[in-house]
């Protein structure tokens, strides 16, 4: 189970006055405090952690957004930014004692430029809210993490969210080119702009993915790119995970670089196939999504490629996408993995740590060995060309014993990562859920580090308590 | 450059630039943090008592060319760097210059040098800048801590993004002892398609539809005809030239060459260079060779939203006799002139006005003590600058005063 620090007495002591406070800096609607309304705002995509917080605000503007920082610094209040709330990792967690910061009401799209190819939204803005905006036009923005239809672009940035394209685009920090924050003090502050690499320190690269610990984002300006003339994807079976694996490596040999390489072991290829029938090989211990881009023609020419190496190594079937309802069939199954994981167990874990791909067997030679052990299911997918493992393990959260085993197992299963050379989270950050394990990657003197950066944007420690960090106070923070 | 008589400055192993730098701590005394001081007369001078050099430091510590990942020692030269992964077909991303002939140095960049100035080459505005390719650092802080940042994986989200952060830091956070990058394969084939006589608006109109284009172009530049005399490759040409590069299979190559020329048509016929021309043309704009003729004259960098650059272009050419050049679409703009005070201060007046960056990247030491060689940071951001710097370095002995002049640390 996971600890929180202990709520400030003082503060909840004072609810009805910061409330009243908070009111007077913000429209009507934009304040919530009733129980039941608060209701919605007690947990994340972690479902099984909650937490009503102190208030609710929905500023509109960042002059807003501002205010109640101003205020809420001013009086040692933490907060809490939350974006649309699909956070794996337990990110928006709220505290009892903290306000949540909403930003879904800055959802306006202020400029689209496509001669300089960049877009200026608003942090609440979805992501696919961005591809939709600018697709008429033939772009899109390329980072498409599985909850895109939700999550929004101020979430992504503090997450620093990737998605099943980054081997070719890259994730969120490799997409932006410049932030407006407000500070834990309210000040407001724009960071980079429409042009590429401002001097001085990259201060877009620190607060992309800092999860809320230094600023608040309000305003986002990103990259957006021509669609490619059309993709394509196929599938290719095995028998051996390791053979799979093997394949993979020679495919990035040859030079080519597929815009998307997913690879799902067996238990996830039946739940995938029972849920998008998008015909994948149940036989098969391990399955390959690969996908390409460009002109038919050259989409036939790297697939023939790609086909030609995959038999190099005895597949059980190959099946090339002949059309593009074919291709959506195929990428049905894989979006929809952890969707079809939920319906063949009552509750699901997603872990997301990152290994070294030539650690693949082996990283799941031990997953499936720990999973026998402790008597809970694992399905595996994989982002292959980055090394990104997602497992998926099937627990009970009714029957307290299950969920604490499938978290015993999850901890397990990423300090294997650490230890083969990888890290704790590839793309869902760190949260609640993984912060008592960032010992296991880093030493106490690195984590200083962090935590002196931390305290230099924050220095009370108001912004999204008790998450990244171990509960472990610098002496500068304490109260 | 400071003494070196008491220490030998260029330490063998990190454990060593390790002390060097605690003992340099405890005795308050500022150092010269660096690699083969290839860029040393870029950004401000640094006055230190004590240099702690990388070179010393070589060696590629890990090359996984299935997992688009090399590790390498801060003071391994790009060139060696280059040839190890060109010979399994692979390339860094980000394409780094080369700027000896800029600085008239002889020394070869250290893979350390090019990732503590984050440059990046013509691939940048495709491909991302060198920041988007460090996966992992090891480096000393200003206490002589060691510090592991990032990993050796192409995906990390475990806690503050310090990679990003050293990166670009020019020595000032840290000393970064050995750096993990993402590399990719090396492409087939290369052509660049030219567009000769454009102005620079129209050239930069060319070089955004190109960019705009489902084509993958991969850099794209736009040089006025004084620049392209000086590149052997294009000075044939006798004109301005807009240029669009192309790297892929050969047979997408080809298709997309003729896709683009046919796209392009409204600007005029192009031109298409080959494979060797590409290469060499390619490698001027990137190490800047139209501006190294001018030893004796300042160079900046701005980078602004490229339709900008050919306003900035025109506002600087009004105010002094400027030679100048755009890559990155438009973008970035490189620009020589007279190394005075009046000049920088027109540049950086057109760079901010078209809400852009700016660098004086070369000059004599007397102008880049003078002035604000990057633009100053607003001061909210300007004061968590200073205890972020201090977070790492809380004496302030890293390269004081590399970046800016101003005190590092409020009492």
């Amino acid at each position: 189970m996971i600890t929180q620090h202990e709520p400030k007495p003082g503060v909840l002591a004072r609810r009805e006055a910061i409330v009243a406070e908070l009111r007077r800096r913000l429209p009507a609607a934009g304040v919530i405090s009733d129980t039941l309304r608060l209701k919605p705002y007690e947990t994340d995509g972690l479902a099984a952690y909650r937490q009503p917080p102190l208030a609710v605000v929905l500023p509109e503007t960042t002059e807003q957004v501002a205010a109640v920082m101003a205020f809420c610094s001013q009086e040692g209040i933490r907060v809490i930014p939350r974006g649309a709330g699909t956070s794996l990792s337990g990110g928006a967690l709220p505290m009892a004692d903290a306000v949540v910061l909403g930003l879904m009401r800055m959802n306006r799209i202020l400029d689209i430029d496509y001669a300089d190819r960049c877009a200026v939204v608003q942090a609440g803005v979805t992501n696919i809210g961005i591809t939709n905006a600018v697709s008429a036009e033939g772009f899109f923005y390329a980072p498409d993490p599985s909850s895109q239809l939700a999550c929004m672009i101020g979430g992504n940035v503090m997450m620093n969210s990737g998605g099943a394209h980054c081997l070719k685009y890259g994730v969120t920090a490799n997409n932006l080119l410049g932030l407006k924050i407000v500070t834990v003090a309210g000040e407001i502050i724009e960071i980079g702009g429409s042009h590429c690499d401002s001097a001085g320190y990259d201060w877009l690269g620190l607060i992309t993915g800092s999860e809320g610990q230094l600023a608040i984002v309000t305003e986002v300006t990103v990259r957006i790119l021509r669609s490619p003339e059309g993709q394509r994807a196929m599938l290719a079976a095995f028998d051996g995970v390791e053979v799979a694996g093997e394949c993979v490596d020679a495919i990035i040999s040859s030079g080519i670089i597929p815009v998307a390489l997913e690879f799902m072991d067996r238990p996830c290829i039946h739940a995938c196939e029972a849920f998008a029938h998008a015909g994948y090989p149940l036989d098969a211990q391990a399955m390959l999504i690969i996908e390409v881009e460009g002109s038919v023609a050259e989409q036939d020419d790297l697939l023939e490629r790609i086909k030609q190496i995959c038999r190099r190594f005895n597949p059980i079937s190959l099946k090339v996408s002949e059309s593009a309802e074919e291709s959506l069939a195929i990428w049905k199954g894989r979006k929809g993995a952890f969707g079809a994981v939920g319906r063949i167990s009552p509750d699901y874990l997603c872990m997301d740590g990152t290994i070294p791909t030539s650690q693949l067997p082996l990283v799941l030679r031990r997953i499936s060995e720990m999973s026998a052990e402790c008597g809970l299911g694992v399905a595996n997918v994989f982002h292959a060309g980055d090394g990104n493992l997602h497992p998926l393990i099937m627990f009970d959260a009714n029957d307290p014993v299950s969920f604490h085993k499938a978290e015993t197992l999850g901890a397990d299963i990423l300090k294997l990562c650490v230890e083969v050379g990888g890290c704790l989270t590839g793309e869902h950050g760190v949260g609640v859920e993984k912060r008592d394990l960032m010992g296991v990657q880093f030493n106490e003197t690195e984590l200083d580090q962090q935590r002196r950066i931390k305290s230099a944007f924050d220095p009370m420690w108001l912004m999204n308590p008790s998450k990244v960090f171990p509960l472990k106070l610098p002496a500068m923070a304490a109260e | 450059m400071p003494d070196t008589l008491t220490l030998p400055a260029a330490p063998r192993d990190e454990a060593e630039i390790a002390a060097r730098i605690a003992e340099a701590n405890a005795a308050r005394v500022p150092v010269w943090v660096c690699g083969n001081e290839s860029k040393a007369a870029s950004m401000r001078p640094v006055q230190a008592g004590r240099t702690v050099s990388t070179r010393a430091l070589s060696g590629i510590t890990l090359y996984s060319p299935t997992e688009l990942i090399l590790s390498a020692r801060a003071g391994t030269p790009v060139a060696e760097i280059e040839a190890v992964l060109a010979a399994r077909g692979q390339q860094m991303i980000a394409e780094p210059p080369d700027f000896a002939a800029l600085f008239a140095s002889s020394a070869p960049a250290t893979i350390g040098g090019i990732v503590a100035t984050n440059l990046s080459g013509p691939r940048r505005i495709a491909w991302g800048a060198t920041r988007d390719h460090v996966m992992g650092l090891r480096a000393v802080n200003g206490t002589g801590e060691v510090l592991r940042c990032g990993g050796r994986v192409l995906k990390n989200v475990t806690g503050l993004d310090l990679c990003k952060l050293l990166t670009g830091s020019h020595g000032t956070l840290g000393v970064i002892t050995e750096v993990t990058i993402k590399v990719l394969p090396a492409p087939e084939r290369r052509a660049t398609l030219v567009l000769p006589g454009l102005d620079p608006v129209r050239g930069v109109a060319a070089l955004s539809a190109a960019l705009g284009s489902p084509y993958g172009v991969s850099a794209a530049a736009y040089l006025p005809e004084a620049a392209a005399r000086q590149v052997p490759a294009l000075s044939w040409v006798g004109q301005s030239v807009t240029l669009v590069r192309l790297e892929d299979f050969a047979a997408s190559v080809l298709y997309r060459s003729d896709r683009l020329r046919a796209e392009l048509a409204g600007f005029g016929p192009a031109e298409i260079l080959d494979e060797g021309a590409t290469r060499a043309a390619w490698a001027s704009v990137r190490d800047a060779v139209p501006l190294a003729a001018t030893p004796e004259q300042a160079i900046w960098r701005v980078s602004v939203r490229p339709s900008a650059g050919p306003g900035v272009a025109a506002a600087i050419s009004d105010a002094f006799d400027a030679a100048w050049f755009m890559d990155w679409g438009g973008g970035l703009l490189w620009i020589a002139g007279p190394a005075t005070a009046a000049a920088h201060a027109a540049v950086c007046r057109a760079a901010s006005e078209a809400r852009g960056t700016w660098t004086l990247f070369r000059a004599p030491d007397s102008l880049r003590l003078a002035v604000d060689i990057i633009p100053p940071e607003p001061p909210a951001l300007a004061r968590i600058s200073a205890r972020v710097q201090a977070a790492f370095d809380p004496n302030g002995i890293l390269n004081p005063g590399r970046l800016r002049p101003a005190p590092r640390l409020e009492p």
